[in-house]
């Protein structure tokens, strides 16, 4: 729906205008590459994968770093981008640093109920939070990803107008 | 959900009041559409963090499937498409 389109652009510094601004521009740069075009299944899986970490990435920089969320999804797609970049390049001699294990704060671990421990590991740096904070971060996550899905959407009626 | 009393533990950081915990679940409540505030209905914090997840996870998925069908347009790139990508750049 062109509405749509056009009112996330009228304030510019909201952050569905960021996040459609630094998706686009990285949706244009996936679209320039060599391999875009490929149809073979293990492209297009590729190609997936990249379209969506572009998006979790360009959302999270757009909040920025004062969201513990933002900065843990920063972080876990930097570091599987390096982990991949990594394995391409030592072949299959990469057992050991397939996983990054991190070391959970003990009293952050198990304590909760079966609820609270599936949203700690449903929200990005959940894991480590107190109790409130992981409340807190969750609310502000949620309203980034129907954010982040109504852009796509948009984008995607644009796209196949 | 497990009671949750104030932590006294961080330093310059208040303590956290049940209250205030039942606050932010109240205020998620509303987020999460399955049980955003009806009248007479009070719905208990576990259920609101069960609901919580369920809806991530929704969302979640909802990104995969647009990342697949943005990927597949991305497959069939042209000239038409690109001025497109510009234009939402404006």
């Amino acid at each position: 729906m062109t509405s749509d389109h056009i009112s996330s652009l009228r304030n510019p510094s909201s952050i569905k205008t960021r996040f459609a601004h630094r998706f686009v521009l990285a949706l244009k740069k996936l679209s320039m590459d060599r391999a875009s075009s490929s149809v073979s299944m293990a492209d297009r899986y590729k190609r997936y994968r990249k379209v969506r970490a572009a998006a979790y990435a360009s959302m999270a920089s757009s909040v920025g770093p004062k969201r513990a969320w933002a900065r843990a999804l920063l972080r876990k797609i930097r570091n599987r981008k390096m982990g991949s970049n990594l394995m391409k390049r030592l072949g299959s001699r990469t057992g050991l640093l397939k996983k990054r294990t991190v070391l959970k704060p003990r009293n952050h671990r198990e304590m909760g109920s079966e609820q609270e421990n599936s949203l700690r590991e449903l929200v990005p740096g959940g894991e480590g939070m107190e109790f409130y904070r992981l409340l807190n971060e969750t609310g502000h996550y949620i309203k980034c990803l129907r954010a982040q899905v109504k852009v796509m959407k948009n984008i995607i009626d644009l796209y196949s107008n | 959900m497990s009671g949750r009393r104030s932590r006294s533990r961080q330093s310059g950081v208040s303590r956290i009041t049940e209250d205030q915990i039942a606050d932010l679940v109240a205020k998620l409540q509303q987020l999460i559409p399955e049980i955003r505030s009806r009248r007479s209905d009070k719905v208990s914090a576990s259920r609101v963090l069960q609901e919580t997840c369920n809806y991530i996870k929704n969302l979640h998925k909802e990104v995969d499937d647009l990342s697949e069908r943005l990927s597949e347009l991305l497959e069939s790139s042209d000239g038409a498409q690109a001025d497109l990508i510009r234009s939402l750049l404006v």
